[in-house]
């Protein structure tokens, strides 16, 4: 074996994207199939009780209305728990020490855990939609919008995921991350209504909420019909997107809570 | 001179605890260089600021001349560590999972150097069997093979032998010294200071957080003050001898001389009285014997 044959300079990004992708889509029942089956399962019961009853946009049925943000939440919360699950697990298992001592670097490290976050929250999305289709089948009229919203959203719940998992000691806190803010703000984010129905007060609390504007500017994309401008939730998202990335890649540098 | 390893001054602190209080280390290429010390010494921390794994308070190190903050990159490319704890990723198997770690490094067609790591480290008939399911030896093998996929010119083998059997000791050892030969700097920490006596050319020996000897194996050993006299007569000694002297198991006594000539002053009044010498041995310090004189902080002294 030849000495300092490591010259040649490669960058790990790739495989580390790779691991990411391989890591969930080997044990997929539990990180694709199980969560579209928890989607389909809101779908069903809440469109029994409410199909009828409910017409939150005019000409557009209960069930329909439901679809866009059933598969938005699912977007969100699996882009979450993919970034979220994974450091934490390779933490506690110790593993993580085999990212930490090749050459990635702080940005490589972040952007990997992302994107393999937003694939995982667009494999569960797509799977929530066309299960759904076999419901009804909802207009798309700005798909373009629908797509950004999902990869950008997908990307900040990533982000979310990454610091979460950055900062957790253990599983517990990632469970409380994901009990008391994520399961809280997606519910009362507008999925199952839109928020013109809430009292004055609700509403502009319901403007603090990130994923009011993620739910809300992805169902624009199919319907037009927003409860705020797209341009306003899309500057929303993207900004809280861009400044939380700012944020993690800083922290990565520093090595806060993974390079003690 | 560019240095393998140069450490300046480390100083790392855990809360109330100082584990490196200026640790000044400095490791010359292709040298075997033993890190020795008890647990709690600051071997593993100074390891995992080698490597990255944690941040010095103040002062640096650098690996091949490379700033191990500054310059992380290269720093790393240059460094394998095979760590203490006995990890892996249970989602892999061993073949999969040392393509990752190429990858990681940016070697994407690294497939013929992990077969001959495979090889020679008895792995290659587990090679598609998942990290999950073998047992800890092998588990230390995969390591091992983690650390060395890159090629690095620098290793740093964190008590690779703890817990293992005899012959992946040997089988390990066998390959650390093929590389070492062929250039590779290797720094070791083992409690076995058998093989560190064996192995090493030079060590460091740490305690509480600082160095608290640092020579050539050879002259750690010559620095030992003196040598042991075992000693077994027919019959009881002269109890003014035999005061001071620990008594072994097999009913002998270990007297410890300054320097050979304290030979004869334990001779004397043995002959004094008449006493049948049945058993009589005169013992070199070994490596464990300077330990314990180091660690214990006498002065150690010129052997006369």
């Amino acid at each position: 074996m030849s000495r300092a044959a490591t010259s040649e300079v490669g960058s790990g990004f790739r495989t580390l994207l790779y691991k990411e992708l391989l890591r969930f889509w080997k044990v997929s029942a539990q990180t694709v199939t199980a969560p579209v089956l928890t989607a389909v399962l809101y779908l069903l019961i809440f469109s029994h009780a409410l199909q009828g009853r409910v017409e939150v946009y005019p000409g557009i049925n209960y069930t329909a209305f439901l679809i866009p943000g059933l598969v938005m939440m699912s977007v969100l919360q699996n882009a979450f728990a993919n970034s979220s699950s994974s450091l934490i697990q390779s933490k506690i298992t110790g593993n993580l020490v085999f990212v930490l001592l090749p050459p990635i670097s702080h940005i490589e490290f972040f952007g990997a855990y992302v994107i393999a976050a937003v694939v995982r929250g667009l494999a569960v999305g797509l799977g929530v939609l066309l299960v759904t289709l076999l419901f009804t089948v909802p207009p798309v009229v700005a798909p373009l919008w629908g797509l950004a919203f999902a990869v950008l959203g997908s990307g900040l719940m990533g982000a979310v995921g990454l610091f979460a998992g950055i900062w957790a000691e253990k599983f517990d806190h990632i469970a409380a991350f994901q009990n008391f803010f994520i399961l809280p703000a997606t519910f009362l984010s507008g999925v199952f209504y839109s928020i013109h129905s809430l009292p004055p007060t609700w509403q502009v609390i319901s403007r603090f909420n990130p994923f009011f504007y993620m739910i809300d500017g992805f169902r624009y994309g199919f319907f037009g019909v927003s409860d705020v401008s797209p341009w306003v939730s899309l500057a929303v998202v993207g900004g809280s997107f861009v400044a939380l990335s700012l944020a993690i890649v800083e922290l990565l540098k520093r090595g806060y809570k993974l390079r003690h | 001179m560019k240095y393998a390893i140069e450490a300046t001054a480390v100083q790392k602190r855990f809360g109330s605890l100082q584990a490196l209080g200026g640790v000044d280390l400095a490791v010359e290429e292709g040298e075997f260089f033993g890190l020795l010390g008890p647990n709690g010494a600051g071997k593993t921390t100074l390891i995992s600021i080698i490597a990255g794994l944690t941040r010095a308070d103040a002062g640096r190190v650098k690996v091949m001349g490379y700033d191990v903050v500054g310059d992380y990159r290269l720093a790393r490319r240059n460094l394998g560590v095979v760590p203490q704890e006995l990890v892996f990723d249970p989602f892999f198997t061993v073949r999969e999972t040392l393509r990752i770690q190429s990858g990681y490094f940016g070697l994407r067609d690294n497939g013929a150097w992990i077969d001959e790591v495979m090889e020679s480290l008895g792995l290659a008939d587990k090679a598609d069997v998942n990290t999950r399911a073998l047992s800890g030896g092998m588990k230390r093998r995969v390591l091992v093979a983690q650390a060395l996929v890159h090629k690095p010119p620098v290793i740093v083998l964190d008590e690779p032998t703890a817990g293992v059997d005899v012959e992946l000791r040997q089988t390990l050892w066998q390959f650390i010294a093929r590389l070492n030969r062929d250039g590779h700097t290797i720094v070791l920490t083992t409690h076995y200071l058998e093989e560190a006596e064996s192995l090493c050319n030079r060590i460091a020996m740490l305690k509480g957080g600082k160095v608290v000897a640092l020579d050539k194996t050879a002259n750690l050993l010559k620095r030992h003050a003196g040598a042991f006299l075992h000693l077994k007569v027919k019959g009881e000694l002269p109890a003014a001898l035999a005061q001071g002297a620990p008594r072994e198991a097999g009913g002998g006594y270990r007297f410890q001389l300054a320097s050979y000539d304290d030979v004869e002053s334990v001779l004397a009044p043995v002959r004094a009285a008449g006493l049948h010498i049945e058993e009589l041995q005169v013992l070199t310090p070994d490596l464990e014997d300077v330990f314990v004189q180091v660690m214990s902080g006498a002065p150690a002294q010129e052997r006369t």
